[in-house]
């Protein structure tokens, strides 16, 4: 295999990596649910990217052909983590779950659980 | 290289797995557990690449799609579950 | 209600188009027989469900669109360096918050639209919108100023959505 497209692939695979773990560490570590919550829609979906973009690199290599099924997991992971992460903070709202102490504007929460206008 | 990168990758998914799964352990509430769940459906779906671009083969490729699929279904009913008590209404 | 319309060939043309396009990827190549399956699903699909669908404002300018989903995707790559700085940072220094965003835009699919880039982009999470649909909910990781950030939502992404949909 040619040494630059093994260049390629390897640092789309190992910043797409380092992205899906950014990510879960955030879910990991970070203070309460609704910052957790950002970890996870938007680090995971842009390391997913990457790793999906090496995977047809190095198919579209190997095979010989131009394979760009992997794109579809993309755009369908593009798609729906904001609808996943809209659900689960609409959810986290409907059960009060704790906010973190610092958070400013925290009545608002309150107004956006009544879907009522601030 | 490849091999390198491909035995790094698939180091930093397995450390974010385990990671969802203390979230998943933790909680401390319902949410937490879901989103938890959705992530770890995702870093399987990274992990089903690595593997396939490992072993050179496209034929777990419909995998990664299905695994997409159910999890974004799953993670909608579980959601629609515990907002409302009730999956059909 | 309204009269029964008239039979049209391709009811949703935008609907056949992305199913043609979702076909060929989904089997990866572009062969005659699975051209002429791809259009016979795209043609047969929307004539059996295109009874089930609401009116929506449709996509008026194609080049905006292009251009807008460009400026989205560029965005995402820089909110993810943001992100990955701020969750890998002392969680100490974070300062969340929840803003309301007043919305001018009125449909759903482009309420939609602009809840899912929020979503996407800079340490922004869409949690609720609100019943009247004049508000967005939004949760912020790490707010430094308000208004800059609502002014910076309302141009960066709601004025394009309206360019495009004409609303």
């Amino acid at each position: 295999m040619e040494f630059w497209i093994e260049l390629v692939v390897s640092a789309f695979l190992i910043l797409g990596s380092i992205f899906v773990f950014v990510g879960s560490l955030g879910l990991a570590k970070l203070p309460d649910f609704y910052t957790r919550l950002h970890g996870p829609t938007k680090a995971t979906t842009l390391g997913m990217g990457c790793l999906l973009i090496a995977s047809m690199i190095f198919v579209t290599y190997q095979q010989g052909y131009l394979s760009v099924h992997e794109l579809l997991i993309t755009l369908f992971l593009l798609i729906t983590a904001p609808v996943t992460a809209h659900m689960l903070a609409k959810t986290a709202m409907h059960h009060e779950l704790e906010i973190l102490d610092k958070t400013s504007n925290k009545a608002l929460s309150q107004r956006a659980r009544e879907r009522m206008s601030p | 290289m490849l091999s390198t990168a491909i035995l790094i990758a698939t180091i930093l998914v397995c450390l974010s797995l385990i990671l969802n799964l203390w979230r998943l352990f933790k909680g401390p509430d319902r949410p937490d557990r879901i989103l938890a769940l959705d992530t770890m459906y995702i870093n399987s779906i990274a992990l089903i690449i690595l593997f396939g671009i490992s072993s050179s083969t496209t034929l777990y490729f419909e995998a990664a799609l299905l695994i997409a699929m159910l999890g974004f279904v799953s993670t909608a009913a579980m959601c629609k579950y515990i907002l409302r008590g009730d999956l059909i209404e | 209600m309204k009269t029964k319309p008239r039979f049209r060939l391709l009811p949703m043309p935008l609907h056949s188009l992305i199913l043609f396009v979702v076909w060929l990827l989904l089997n990866n190549t572009v062969a005659p027989g699975h051209l002429l399956l791809g259009a016979f699903l795209a043609i047969g699909i929307p004539l059996l469900t295109s009874g089930m669908q609401d009116a929506q404002p449709g996509f008026r300018k194609p080049l905006a669109t292009l251009r807008y989903v460009f400026m989205v995707i560029g965005d995402i790559i820089a909110a993810n360096f943001e992100v990955a700085k701020l969750v890998v940072g002392s969680s100490k220094k974070l300062s969340p918050a929840f803003i309301a965003v007043p919305l001018n835009i009125e449909h759903e699919l482009p309420i939609t639209i602009l809840a899912s880039t929020v979503s996407l982009t800079p340490g922004t999470v869409s949690a609720e919108v609100s019943e009247d649909k004049k508000w967005l909910y939004v949760h912020v990781l790490n707010l430094t100023d308000k208004d800059e950030l609502i002014a910076s939502i309302k141009h960066r992404y709601e004025r394009p959505l309206m360019e495009i949909f004409e609303c």
